[in-house]
């Protein structure tokens, strides 16, 4: 009744006690406690999950107490995995379960933002004109445009309204799709599978405007090219479940228990079991604890470990005790016995590209696509045959496109690895060193620049003569420098050998002991030995980061493959970075990019068109003869970085974006008045210069990107290497860039693009972000739109971690006036359809496409390189250029298109990786589920996409993972191709489907697809070339084998055939500014790391007051006690990394764990978090990628050449940024700079 | 100083201030458990934390006591023992003084760390700065009645504050008139600490009927309720 009168109960009191007095008993009241338990009382409880790159994707329980969100638990219902296998939950981390602080904090948007300065100029324009004019009375009014452009990042927003901010945006892109044409406008936003329905929003929009959608995974340099190289695979991976059927790991550079939280349980669960593991880290990182063996050798030298390790697997597994069950693998699974064609070049011979059938006079009795099919040696009768397969037979319709071990012919064709017993001659080959070069920071050895080697060789008798050919084993041997009893120079016959690649060697190099290399070579060979393959490498991004990331990555997938791993549960190639695996993929991209209306879309690979666009390509210092090889074929090899870009995209490489220099909106008009179609007046065009390709000049106005949308992105707080370039050269506004570009420095210009004196500053008219948080991002847009939180709005999420599909649903509705993204591109695109017909109507639209792979078109040129520009030949588009494809525009209805699925799916059908099929059914049971559209028009009777939940029923029905029925279709599809049947493993899951509403059930697992290479079922854990290697599917490369031997022009150039070490490239980054920039400290130079960390994933929490409570609050780099003691520094100091590129300052953490020579700065560390002025820049602290600025590699961008063909964040040029050097220094003086802004103080 | 007002401030005013801190203590307890607390800052910061809030609370309760003690024993308890009035007086200055310097130290340092110390300052409700202020007030009012006192030792103003205080607690008219003739410091002081009963329950202050002191003599570490309730 009353806590006072309840406590007046001295008369009734009993009391006793019990435990000898230890203890008491009391009938006092205790309801007091209530308050207790009411705290953890709640209304409801939601299930979502966090729209993050994290790769966890774990489903959280959302708790609602009175209308608020509350706090969030993991959940524990998930199915379970096996008998015998641990289940998958709980899955969650401290970073998921802090969330929720995100919906009520500060950082909140809750308004749409515009720049003050900008919203000024617009409604004086709004106020007598219509919008696309008044539009284009600020943007072609230089003052006008640079008074906003130039106080980008500082603030000065004010509150709009959703309609105001709406038309503003429809305007600036009608405007420029007219004036420049819809290439201009461009779309950033990652990782679909974070939240498949918010990407699709947006690029559904920019796609049916014609707008970019800009790739990611290339980007953030997670993309490992390694892997289409070798796989022709973006990126495939065994599920965290699978770790534990694993005997043997090595853990190398990724920090499992850090930055894969939620799959960490997995890890210690495998240990239990009995596994042992190896880690590799320059840094005793958090993973470290779970070794038995640490090995940390020197940042930047992982090829050469990895190079060490083969040598003595290859020594002891396959020549002196050789393992059946290795040598049985890599004749069938590996490209190992495939002939190599040896030319002569100077004293020795160098590999050169793989033979085909085309080579021999009778084609070996292939008549078609016979220069694609590969050829090896019958170990039966001794003769070359064509075995099944190869890429050839992918495209010829034969049905023989399978790992059978048959020839062409149809006979049985077991093949030779080594021509060692059956040689006709030895050759003197030569192999790329590079392992000499001179650098400041990284260790070389003095062997010379070419190593000739002896390689059992056959002459045989091709269309050209007599040839010599050895096979890829035969030259892996040699490669990896092991004596064969051939005699000669460079090889080893002890491990104790100072030859390349002997452990002996490779302790100069990493600094790793020689008999750690070989102790773990040993155990990881022989556990794969006894267990078939069951050996695995768990590896991290930290490695793809290095320029010569692919060295790193392809030493240790050759350790895998000549042991039989790959495709073999608990073995294989863990590369786990980002949610890259969007399970649903087929299902979503007809969504995500209006495949329904038209085909085909407009995509780019991000790291080429930074790099051009903000103008990064202008202070380019690495020399393509800096990594040339010293076998490169005889050539034209000149050039810069950005030359070889440009000869890759005008070849049809590499995609473009913007296209043409001019409006594509006005090609196909301009084809008709010549009379010509479109295709061949483009190429005549190009040919005769009349049309150009705007990679050509970049800083010319009309090349420029006009419009960028962010959404689901921190691109400038993020992964926006070179960051200080992209503020001063794209947005125009205070930048840090402390350097001078090639032309003040008076430097060798590249020779393909038109050099402008003066660099553009301020290209991008409109940058519009959307987010749920005051990001850097939105600090440097002109238009910052708040979306609703990922327990705001319904969605759904995958990753590459689990085969579960996660929902994201709103356990409130959108906070203020934040909407979904689904919600707020329709209402852009509503209001653009409004206002579209004041300049634009039905328009055809020119789109260039690059050559794709799995497309028949990545059969383009087979042997050598024919640049149409260099040579006297016309382009043919599709071969020697992009394809030319005319696609219709509807402005005026982009809306109802937006909102209901378009006609192409029934006519047309979808697919996806080289497969196709029919969806009429599933087109009608969406008609059901999502209704039709009923009002008159263009859309009338089609399948509603009104809200994000009909989205996500689009993405699911049309999904072969998440319809069984779809998945049988396209199992079938794929017999087709293989000649094999398939189908049953789907048949089992054939009436299952999975909807939105079932998954907010529980977790659902996908159902097993050919569009991955995995499967998902009751026996086997998910991992990745499993159906290549139990089905029989050829991986998608050239010889539909695991391809380790690369024979493309370019790869040869540059020296990389076969894995060679590669040091880290020299940068110059720090030189040129040293001296000028002293304050009086001591100064050092360090390698500039930046690692994922522990209270932040990717872009998202560095701002979360949880988190920064439990971290130091603000920005921190790390180093190490002996680094700390020759600068004078100690922990906690506020201290300046700097270079060429910019600055950036942070505290300083000074630590036992960091190796000597590292600065470690964990990555993406707000800006807008307890930052203060840089003494060098005198701007506001900069962030990690302040002092970074990306480098191209020439190799990355070859392309219509089977596996190395363009596809969107699957091949192409990756934002490296690892190889970079800051001086670090302690700071005299620590600004906050809380004062107004210099110019607006002078007035 | 009128009768009336006399009358009022000294005779009535104790029985206001009486039922406010009696009845308002308890509708605050029964109404806002949560909010009955000391409200410590010593989380946000423990500088100056542990000695001044040490020194005063020690300070403070001894003169707490000490006024109950010396107010509130009836006199003849003190002629029965032989203790001369002026010896009490000097005694009552000399442990008051004392304990007041002490109390003083650490208030001040308190009142700074509360003002002065950004954290601290923006997490203060006007309550919390009141209460050290008014503290502070009656405290240097307080040792600015031993001054007083110093100049006339008999002892005889002394037993005219214990006659006014046991006057008032045993309900006897009149009592008043004791007091209408002192010092106005002492009038002030009297005035401001029945004015701390009065706003008592409203302030972190409560915390005083709170004391954790039941603990020391509690019997076993583990608390359980009967079965059945």
């Amino acid at each position: 009744m009353s806590h006072f009168l309840d406590r007046l109960s001295f008369f009734r009191r009993q009391s006793d006690s019990f435990s000898d007095g230890h203890g008491v008993t009391t009938d006092e009241s205790r309801s007091w406690e209530e308050g207790y338990r009411r705290r953890w009382q709640h209304d409801k409880i939601v299930r979502s999950t966090h729209g993050v790159n994290c790769t966890g994707s774990c489903s959280w329980k959302i708790y609602v107490k009175g209308g608020i969100v509350t706090w969030e638990t993991q959940q524990t219902d998930y199915p379970r995995t096996r008998p015998d296998m641990p289940n998958h939950e709980p899955r969650g981390c401290s970073r998921g379960a802090s969330y929720s602080w995100y919906l009520y904090s500060a950082n909140r948007l809750k308004y749409p933002l515009i720049r003050g300065r900008l919203i000024r100029l617009w409604r004086e324009a709004r106020a007598t004109l219509s919008p696309v004019a008044a539009w284009a009375s600020i943007v072609e009014d230089p003052v006008k445009s640079k008074s906003y452009q130039s106080v980008r990042g500082l603030g000065g927003f004010i509150r709009a309204d959703w309609d105001e901010a709406n038309e503003l945006i429809a305007a600036a892109n009608a405007y420029t799709a007219k004036t420049h044409g819809p290439d201009r406008v461009l779309g950033f936003s990652p990782i679909p599978a974070m939240s498949m329905v918010s990407y699709a929003a947006g690029s559904r929009y920019l796609s049916l405007l014609g707008g970019v959608c800009m790739s990611f995974y290339d980007w953030y340099c997670d993309l490992p090219p390694a892997s289409p190289q070798t796989w022709g695979e973006q990126t495939d991976v065994p599920e965290s479940a699978d770790w534990f059927n694993s005997g043997f790991f090595i853990l190398w550079g990724s920090n499992v228990p850090q930055t894969r939280t939620p799959d960490a349980h997995f890890f210690t669960e495998a240990r239990y079991r009995g596994a042992k593991a190896v880690v590799v880290t320059p840094d005793y990182s958090e993973a470290s604890k779970f070794a038995d063996l640490w090995l940390h050798p020197k940042q930047g030298t992982d090829s050469a470990l990895a190079m060490a390790l083969g040598h003595v697997v290859l020594r002891e597994f396959h020549l002196d005790n050789p393992s059946d069950y290795f040598l049985d693998y890599c004749r069938r699974y590996s490209d190992m016995p495939f002939l190599v064609r040896l030319k002569k070049q100077g004293d020795y011979f160098v590999p050169e590209r793989l033979i085909r059938a085309a080579d021999f006079s009778d084609g070996l009795g292939e008549t078609e696509k016979a220069e694609w099919k590969t050829i090896a040696i019958s170990d039966a009768t001794g003769d070359p045959v064509v075995p099944h397969g190869s890429v050839g037979f992918r495209w010829d319709g034969s049905g023989k496109w399978n790992l059978e071990e048959k020839s062409g012919d149809g006979k049985d064709a077991e093949l030779t690895l080594s021509l060692l017993e059956t040689k006709s001659d030895i050759a003197e080959v030569g192999f790329p060193y590079f392992g000499n070069a001179e650098h400041d920071h990284f260790a070389g050895t003095e062997h010379p620049d070419v190593l000739v080697r002896n390689v059992p060789v056959r002459s045989l008798n091709l269309a050209e003569g007599e040839t010599f050919v050895a096979t890829v084993y035969d030259l892996l041997m040699a490669n990896y420098g092991l004596d064969r009893g051939l005699g000669g120079d460079f090889v080893a016959t002890s491990f104790d050998d100072d030859v390349p690649y002997t452990p002996a060697w490779a302790e100069r190099i990493t600094g790793v002991e020689p008999k750690q290399i070989i102790a773990v070579a040993r155990e990881f060979a022989e556990n794969a030995d006894r267990t078939e393959g069951k050996s695995m490498v768990i590896l991290g991004a930290g490695l793809n980061h290095w320029y010569h990331m692919d060295t790193h990555y392809r030493g240790i997938i050759n350790l895998l493959v000549m042991c039989g791993c790959v495709g073999k549960s608990g073995g294989g190639w863990c590369h786990y970075v980002g949610q890259e695996k969007l399970r649903p993929q087929t299902g979503w991209q007809p969504l995500a990019f209006a495949l329904d209306w038209a085909r085909p879309p407009r995509h780019m690979n991000s790291t080429s068109f930074w790099y051009a666009h903000t103008d990064q390509w202008r202070y380019e210092t690495l020399g393509v003869d800096e990594i040339l090889s010293p076998t490169a074929p005889e050539g034209d090899w000149s050039g810069s970085l950005i030359d070889y870009n440009v000869q890759a995209e005008r070849m049809g490489w590499l995609p473009s974006a913007p296209q043409l220099k001019s409006n594509p909106l006005e090609i196909a008009a301009a084809a008709k008045a010549a009379g010509q179609e479109p295709k061949d007046f483009v190429a005549a065009g190009l040919k005769s210069g009349d049309l150009q390709m705007s990679c050509e000049e970049p800083d010319d106005p009309a090349n420029w990107p006009r419009n960028l949308f962010v959404w689901r992105s921190n691109l400038l707080g993020s992964s926006g290497k070179g960051h200080e370039y992209f503020l001063k050269h794209l947005l125009g506004t205070k930048h840090g860039v402390k350097g001078k570009d090639l032309g003040e420095m008076g430097m060798q210009k590249p020779q393909e693009v038109v050099w402008e004196e003066k660099a553009p500053e301020g290209k991008l008219d409109l940058l519009v972000t959307l987010d749920f948080r005051m990001s850097t991002t939105c600090m440097y847009s002109d238009i910052v739109l708040p979306t609703a939180t990922w327990y705001e709005k319904s969605d759904l999420n995958t990753s590459d971690m689990h085969p579960f599909i996660h929902p994201l649903s709103p356990a409130v509705d959108p906070l203020w006036e934040s909407r979904s993204d689904w919600e707020i591109f329709k209402g852009i695109a509503r209001r653009f359809s409004e206002i579209a017909p004041e300049v634009l109507g039905v328009e055809q639209d020119t789109v260039l496409v690059p050559i794709l792979h799995d497309t028949p078109g990545e059969l383009a040129q087979p042997y050598d390189v024919e640049d149409w520009k260099r040579e006297d030949t016309m382009p043919v588009p599709g071969l020697t250029m992009p394809n030319v494809i005319v696609v219709e525009r509807d402005y005026p209805n982009l809306y109802k298109r937006f909102t209901a699925l378009g006609p192409l799916l029934e006519k047309t059908g979808n697919g996806g990786k080289g497969m196709a099929w029919k969806t009429e059914i599933e087109v009608d049971q969406l008609r059901a589920i999502n209704g039709t559209v009923t009002e008159e028009g263009p859309t009338k009777g089609l399948a509603r996409i009104e809200t994000d939940v009909d989205a996500a029923e689009v993405i699911l029905t049309l999904a072969p993972e998440t319809n069984g029925q779809v998945a049988v279709k396209a199992w079938e599809s794929l017999g087709k191709t293989t000649g094999r049947s398939h189908t049953h493993l789907a048949l089992p899951r054939e009436d299952e489907k999975l909807r939105f509403r079932d998954l907010q059930a529980q977790p659902r697992k996908i159902i097993s697809s050919p569009i991955w290479s995995g499967l998902e079922s009751e026996h086997v854990s998910y991992n990745a070339c499993y159906v290549n290697v139990h089905e029989l599917v050829p991986w998608r490369t050239l010889t539909g084998r695991q391809q380790l031997y690369q024979d493309h022009l370019w790869m040869r150039a540059f020296g990389e055939q076969l894995c060679v070490y590669r040091p880290p490239i020299d940068t110059r980054t720090t030189k040129p500014i040293m001296a000028s920039q002293e304050n009086g400290n001591k100064q050092i130079v360090l390698n500039f790391i930046t690692p994922h960390q522990k209270w932040g994933i990717h872009s998202t929490y560095t701002d979360n007051l949880l988190l920064l409570t439990l971290s130091r609050g603000g920005p921190i780099v790390w180093l190490s006690e002996d680094d700390a003691r020759r600068a004078g520094i100690v922990d906690n100091d506020w201290v300046e990394a700097y270079n060429v590129n910019g600055a950036l300052v942070a505290r300083a953490v000074v630590s036992q764990r960091i190796k000597p020579g590292i600065l470690l700065m964990y990555h993406a560390q707000e800006k807008i978090v307890n930052v203060p002025g840089s003494e060098v820049t005198g701007l506001r602290g900069g962030i990690h990628n302040s002092v970074t600025r990306t480098t191209l590699k020439p190799t990355h961008m070859i392309g219509g050449y089977a596996q190395l063909s363009y596809g969107f964040n699957y091949y192409g040029t990756v934002g490296s940024n690892r190889d970079e050097f800051v001086i670090l220094r302690k700071m005299n003086k620590v600004d906050w700079l809380e004062r107004p802004l210099a110019e607006e103080a002078a007035q | 100083m009128t009768q009336y007002a006399t009358n009022f401030l000294f005779g009535i005013f104790p029985y206001i201030c009486f039922a406010v801190l009696i009845v308002g203590s308890i509708a605050r307890f029964d109404r806002d458990q949560y909010s009955w607390r000391s409200g410590s800052s010593q989380l946000l910061r423990r500088k100056q934390m542990r000695i001044g809030s040490n020194l005063f609370h020690v300070g403070i309760l001894v003169i707490l006591f000490g006024h109950a003690g010396g107010l509130l024993t009836p006199i003849f308890i003190f002629d029965a023992l032989g203790i001369s009035h002026g010896a009490k007086q000097i005694l009552a200055m000399a442990a008051g003084g004392g304990a007041g310097i002490l109390c003083f130290i650490g208030l001040t340092m308190l009142i700074h760390r509360r003002l002065f110390d950004p954290r601290i300052r923006n997490n203060s409700s006007f309550g919390d700065i009141a209460v050290l202020l008014l503290l502070y007030a009656q405290l240097i009012l307080g040792m600015g009645t031993i001054l007083i006192s110093a100049q006339h030792l008999d002892g005889d103003e002394m037993v005219k504050f214990m006659g006014w205080a046991q006057g008032i607690v045993t309900f006897r008219g009149g009592s008043a008139a004791l007091v209408a003739e002192v010092h106005p410091v002492f009038k002030l002081h009297l005035v401001l600490g029945m004015g701390l009963l009065l706003v008592f329950p409203f302030t972190r202050l409560v915390h005083i009927f709170s004391a954790p002191i039941w603990y020391l003599g509690r019997r076993g570490y583990q608390i359980v309720r009967m079965a059945g309730r």
